[in-house]
């Protein structure tokens, strides 16, 4: 059987320690990281080359160049965001939009697949489920001051994830991608006859649209912290881990470097 | 520490350098038609995944309050055509649609008579593809009375709607298949927010098509033609937004 995530790697945790090479991503989270990656990435590129066409955002069901708006961004050259974070990197509306939705495809059943493989599987309630023990604020608290010290856990501590870990893969998975999917649908005149409960989810069309450049930016900051914290716990080793699997536990204190 | 900046300087130039990799070359996959006509391959799944979960379901309808107090223009706001500019002078009283192509009676029906015919009013969203969206009252005749009244042929598969406006050197038209063509909000709009259609917004016929994009939402209409297919036709993608910059021909997201 193929070995899962973190917690159940091949070795018995009492026999590992700080300096061995262990087996942390399973493949299917592998895979469907990297997936993930090109699709949040081309949807985010595609989609700021979209928000180009219209650069304001309204609450409420409708909403035009007329109506009030809550964000507008200038527009620099002709347009809001630039040419080096826009698909294509000319502006094409029809352009962008053909790689936005042929990729919407890839995001929404990529998503799909890993969160009911990661239920079936047990990844997600073993590695990701939040202890009642770990929301109390002292616990979270200990761990912000952790981070801020840039003190990482060492030896077989550092394979289960610490819960600002879990907060932020909870997020992306249970909160900003289905918020970002959905929202999607719910820009479709089609769909918004079909499942019309999305519109009152959400309080209209546009601002479903609100909704979805708002969790988009929050993509953007997940994305930027997640790079972040890669170079600082060491960017091979956790590189290895997702590329092949197999991640060298970081050595206990004390130990000779 | 020295070695840790350098690595932090690679880390930063390769994350330059892949970025501006990408950037090429996303742009030369634009341009390629395989990975285009990949990408185009999506649509179809689309339209058959959206009329699977949507069926026959209307559009949402709304109330008067939460209409747009100004509904915005957008595309050709006026026609050159020096005939139908002295319709136009006349508010359309000598005019009529023509319904024809594909059908057992060939119609030329007055404006009068699709005034006359049974009316459906309704307060719809319009959803432009750029991304903002308005709220406006439509009124006219199904158009699957007016279809009815001329009767199809058996072979007839698209209503192709031929508009008075030329844009960007084209004329301008547009077409649905049947499966929209007789949902009960597909009418041809005379009447807009409780006056006659204004010229701006296409009078004297625009057609709603209610679960697509603005695009697919033709004005001017002069002449419904029922065809077997869209291939032939100007760009033979069924719309001029389709041929000319690639939208697609199905906008129901």
């Amino acid at each position: 059987m193929e070995s899962e995530d973190a917690m159940t790697a091949d070795a018995e945790p009492r026999t590992r320690h700080g300096g061995d090479l262990v087996k942390r991503h399973s493949i299917v989270t592998r895979l469907w990281h990297w997936i993930n990656v090109l699709a949040v990435v081309i949807m985010l590129m595609s989609g700021l080359m979209i928000f180009n066409a219209h650069p304001r955002l309204y609450w409420g069901e409708f909403g035009a160049n007329p109506d009030r708006a809550w964000l507008e961004i200038a527009e620099t050259n002709g347009v809001a965001f630039p040419s080096w974070a826009t698909i294509p990197s000319t502006y094409s509306l029809a352009d962008a939009r053909l790689w936005h939705l042929a990729f919407a495809w890839v995001l929404a059943l990529g998503l799909l697949f890993y969160l009911i493989w990661g239920l079936v599987r047990g990844h997600i309630i073993r590695d990701l489920h939040i202890r009642a023990n770990e929301w109390k604020p002292s616990h979270i608290w200990h761990d912000i001051k952790e981070h801020a010290a840039l003190r990482f856990p060492t030896g077989v501590a550092a394979l289960s994830y610490n819960v600002l870990q879990k907060l932020a893969y909870c997020g992306v998975l249970f909160v900003l991608l289905p918020l970002i999917i959905l929202t999607g649908l719910t820009m479709s005149p089609n769909l918004n006859a079909g499942l019309s409960a999305l519109l009152d989810l959400f309080g209209g069309r546009q601002s479903a649209r609100s909704l979805h450049f708002i969790a988009a930016f929050g993509l953007v900051g997940f994305f930027l912290v997640h790079i972040a914290m890669v170079i600082l716990a060491g960017p091979i080793n956790e590189m290895r881990s997702m590329i092949t699997g197999w991640y060298r536990l970081p050595k206990e204190k004390g130990d000779a470097a | 520490m020295n070695g840790a900046i350098t690595r932090r300087r690679l880390l930063g130039a390769g994350a330059l350098g892949a970025g501006s990799l990408i950037l090429s070359g996303c742009d030369k996959l634009n341009s390629s038609p395989g990975f285009r006509s990949l990408l185009q391959g999506a649509e179809g799944l689309h339209m058959r995944s959206q009329r699977l979960i949507t069926g026959d379901a209307l559009a949402r309808e709304y109330s008067e309050a939460e209409m747009s107090p100004v509904f915005r223009t957008n595309g050709s706001t006026s026609v050159k055509d020096p005939g139908y500019q002295r319709h136009a002078a006349t508010g359309f009283a000598g005019w009529a649609l023509v319904v024809d192509g594909l059908v057992k009676q060939p119609l030329a029906l007055p404006l009068s008579t699709l005034q006359a015919m049974k009316q459906r009013t309704q307060i719809t969203r319009h959803d432009c593809v750029e991304g903002w969206s308005a709220i406006g009252k439509w009124q006219g005749p199904q158009l699957s009375a007016i279809l009815a009244m001329a009767g199809l042929l058996p072979t007839a598969r698209y209503a192709v709607l031929h508009c008075a406006d030329v844009l960007s050197g084209a004329p301008f038209y547009e077409s649905i298949d049947l499966i929209d063509a007789f949902h009960p909000q597909t009418i041809l709009a005379w009447r807009m927010n409780d006056r006659m259609l204004p010229i701006a917004h296409g009078a004297p016929l625009r057609l709603r098509v209610e679960r697509q994009l603005g695009y697919k939402q033709a004005k001017y209409i002069m002449r419904v033609e029922l065809r077997s297919t869209l291939a032939g036709l100007y760009g033979g993608k069924g719309g001029r937004w389709e041929d000319s910059l690639g939208y697609p021909w199905y906008a129901g997201i």
